[in-house]
């Protein structure tokens, strides 16, 4: 759908998948890394694959000049410079609009290209500090968390390409590029969901609450979330309301089939059981017997289990448990691609089947250097000045 | 609304369905000056209305869920019941009218209904749909419906939060739906692009799981590649150490990472630990893993008798990475995100002044904006209906009559 735009990505983790995204959509994504980078990666592998790549290096004065004439025919440019650093200097949103009008700039920087603490310092762990994620992940009391693979540069990543996409709409009505400029303090925090609605309506500040649903019996009583099982955990909940009461009732007759301990929940009617009404002495018995039968799954048991008997609960997953999925198998989620050293890699493919057809990934994970010369061509360099710009040191090959 | 001339105007969005992650999609659009109109019945309203709290003076009601109305704002919201006489055919009439068709139903649900995407397009060629569920809509476990904050746990989110030897967490809310809702939107605006130039509609499925992966992908790709499973780790990483969260006074928490030797030297002084520089047991990152525990002691009691926003400063003004745990509340005083203007603060006809989210990006010649307040039920039945479409009075009151409306 992108197929007449070139991109240019000078972008570090926290732009990476933003280009990912629009390769995918169909776009022409050049990929700029300095000469000698190590890519290899996971995350870098697997956000990059589907761009082409330019080594330059954007600290010389070649380099610079050679963005700078690229930047002027390009339709994107994504990059992630610091705020104060000579790299943002030669990112400025006013001069590279001035060479290049139709540009759509996209800056990702921690907190955004201004501001108080624009050029503070920031990982993963301080976005989903700052951001309010981690204090709402973890024990009740205990040590707030992240995630411990790195989400925040997809949260940051995935918000600039919905930017760029909007700025590009207003480009194709009016012919005007502008500069996006994207905070991933702020884009992580699409991440909370609604919590900010409790402190802005009742001033009650939600914190976590570890591996129980809490605040839904006016008892205070909490309900179990992870059930451990015999290869891991699983996700369930005792829920409310029609569809809780079709997955109530299918795990009673589930551990009917399989002759379980049935234990108090023989005595429920789930037709008019009220979680909200139960006290923790109720949801113990209920529970206990449920955790006991859980104890006798493996994870498969428990997803294949979940579908037939068309009830609400997922396994805990973990990416060979992911890797393994048939779903994703039949719907040719997974891509393979030739590797650097002749064998394959195996990449999540496009994220999403347009009309019946999955974005597709067409270009392997790029080597350094291994599309300058022709990527140069493509901007009007000429032989002789690419060669001049490698033996200057600003790009390589 | 706004007076500046936004960067989606004229873009129409139908969206039908509910909850947060159809939605969000829609609000973030409607951030951006497209026209979005959320479409419910009064016998089965968004769930968000009356299932989730916060309400109103604690009050349920059909217009008091700040749930509701934080994934909401700055759209118009009309009623429909499509099983009442005509409600198909009115159900036509906006899908004929608009450019963007988004819907997060159970796969299958909305061609039954007759607002499939092969019927629409006979009379709207260039509609673009979006179409996200959980597993999207072909594959053997298509048909599984389910919560966002479960399908989260089959992604992997959960099993990869929490310590290694204890139970996996929960992360807020139906987390893995923004992922797909920021994944997916992307490809509406490129499908808008497309037909600019073609004309074309097109037809965009959205699993939620899949976009999930792509959070993952680099994890996924360390499997396929190396068989390395990755695990919850507590607030370990790989490279930086020390990374971590410590306690401050008054319940507060800050975080560190120390990305080399040289911010592990910047940290020691800044905390009056200049010894740490020198010592073999700190001198590399592998060191300072090995050693962790008489590090962390050190920190920690360094942190604890301190006010986070203090310590941070101190840190920061050392060029060591740091920010406070920041709670929810803190979330509003927090002033990056106040020059950023994340809140925008929007009077409600019910909920009165209520702060919603203005997204992560901003936009140097079409700001975005939240332009309105969340819509009430059906609260703009008569502007979308007779204004947006063209209805008259008698045919408006006609379907009004019949229950449609």
């Amino acid at each position: 759908m992108l197929e007449p735009y070139r991109v240019l990505d000078c972008s570090d983790q926290l732009g990476w998948l933003a280009g990912r995204i629009l390769a995918d959509l169909g776009a022409d994504v050049i990929k700029v890394e300095p000469p000698g980078a190590t890519l290899d990666d996971p995350a870098w592998r697997a956000n990059n694959v589907n761009k082409r790549l330019v080594s330059l290096d954007l600290g010389t004065a070649a380099g610079r000049a050679a963005i700078r004439r690229m930047a002027a025919s390009a339709d994107f440019l994504i990059e992630t410079a610091a705020p104060g650093s000579a790299e943002a200097d030669l990112f400025d949103p006013d001069a590279l609009n001035a060479a290049n009008p139709k540009l759509i700039h996209i800056s990702v920087t921690p907190f955004g290209r201004t501001g108080p603490r624009a050029q503070w310092l920031a990982s993963d762990i301080e976005f989903m500090a700052a951001a309010g994620a981690m204090s709402l992940a973890g024990e009740p009391g205990g040590e707030p968390l992240r995630v411990s693979v790195a989400q925040s540069y997809s949260w940051a990543a995935s918000q600039a390409a919905v930017g760029a996409m909007v700025a590009l709409t207003h480009r194709t009505a009016t012919g005007r590029g502008q500069h996006v400029d994207v905070s991933a303090q702020a884009a992580v925090i699409a991440s909370i969901a609604f919590s900010p609605a409790y402190w802005d309506m009742h001033r009650e500040n939600p914190t976590r609450a570890g591996a129980f649903m809490t605040g839904r019996s006016v008892h205070g009583a909490n309900y179990r979330v992870f059930w451990p099982c015999k290869d891991g955990y699983m996700n369930f909940i005792i829920y409310g309301g029609v569809a809780g009461r079709r997955t109530n009732q299918a795990v009673t007759s589930w551990m009917k089939d399989a002759g379980a301990e049935l234990g108090a929940i023989a005595d429920i009617d789930w037709a008019v059981f009220d979680p909200t009404q139960a006290t923790q002495q109720e949801v113990d018995a209920i529970e206990g017997p449920i955790g006991r039968f859980f104890l006798t799954l493996t994870k498969a048991e428990f997803l294949d289990g979940t579908f037939q008997r068309e009830m609400l609960g997922y396994p805990v997953n973990n990416v060979a448990d992911i890797a393994a999925d048939p779903q994703l198998e039949a719907r040719g989620f997974w891509q393979d691609m030739p590797g650097p050293d002749g064998g394959t890699e195996r990449f999540c493919g496009g994220f999403a089947i347009v009309d019946g057809e999955r974005l597709k990934v067409r270009h392997p994970a790029p080597s350094p250097g291994q599309h300058s010369r022709e990527v140069l061509g493509e901007f009007g360099f000429s032989a002789p000045e690419i060669d001049q710009l490698v033996a200057s040191g600003g790009a390589a090959e | 609304m706004s007076g500046v001339p936004q960067a989606l105007d004229g873009i129409k969005v139908i969206e039908v369905g509910g909850y947060a992650a159809g939605p969000w999609i829609g609000k973030i659009l409607a951030n951006y000056g497209a026209k979005v109109v959320h479409v419910e019945s009064r016998d089965r309203p968004d769930g968000f209305r009356l299932q989730y709290p916060p309400f109103k003076d604690h009050k349920q009601g059909i217009n008091s869920s700040g749930c509701f109305a934080y994934f909401n704002d700055s759209k118009y919201a009309v009623t429909l019941d499509v099983k009442k006489p005509g409600g198909i055919e009115l159900g036509r009439r906006l899908a004929d009218w608009c450019d963007v068709l988004i819907e997060n139903m159970r796969p299958g649900v909305i061609d039954r209904i007759g607002l499939g995407y092969e019927d629409l397009k006979k009379t709207n060629p260039g509609i673009i749909m979006l179409s996200t569920c959980n597993m999207g809509q072909t594959g053997p476990r298509s048909a599984s419906g389910g919560f966002g904050s479960q399908l989260s746990a089959l992604a992997g989110f959960c099993g990869l939060t929490g310590f290694p030897d204890g139970s996996p967490q929960l992360l807020y809310g139906p987390y893995i739906d923004f992922v797909a809702a920021l994944v997916g939107a992307p490809a509406i605006l490129a499908a808008i692009d497309r037909r600019q130039r073609t004309g074309e509609g097109a037809y965009i499925d959205v699993a939620q799981y899949e976009c999930g992966a792509h959070f993952l992908s680099g994890a996924l790709y360390d499997y396929h590649a190396h068989g390395r499973i990755a695990d919850r780790a507590g607030n370990d990483d790989a490279v930086a150490a020390p990374h971590g969260a410590y306690p401050c006074r008054d319940d507060q928490w800050l975080v560190l990472s120390c990305w080399d030797d040289g911010e592990f030297a910047r940290l020691a002084d800044t905390i009056g630990e200049e010894s740490w520089a020198q010592d073999k047991k700190f001198s590399t990152a592998d060191a300072r893993r090995q050693n962790i525990q008489a590090l962390d002691r050190g920190i920690a009691a360094w942190c604890a008798p301190q006010d986070a926003d203090a310590a941070v400063a101190a840190l920061q003004s050392a060029r060591v990475h740091s920010y406070k745990v920041n709670t929810v509340a803190d979330l509003y005083s927090d002033p990056q995100l106040s020059h950023r203007r994340i809140w925008r603060v929007r009077k409600h006809p019910v909920i009165d002044d209520q702060a919603y989210y203005y997204p992560g990006f901003d936009l140097s010649e079409n700001p975005g904006d939240v332009v309105a307040p969340a819509p009430t039920l059906g609260g703009d039945n008569d502007l979308v209906f007779k204004g947006f479409l063209g209805l008259t009075d008698e045919e408006f009151e006609t379907y009004q009559s019949q229950g449609v409306i």
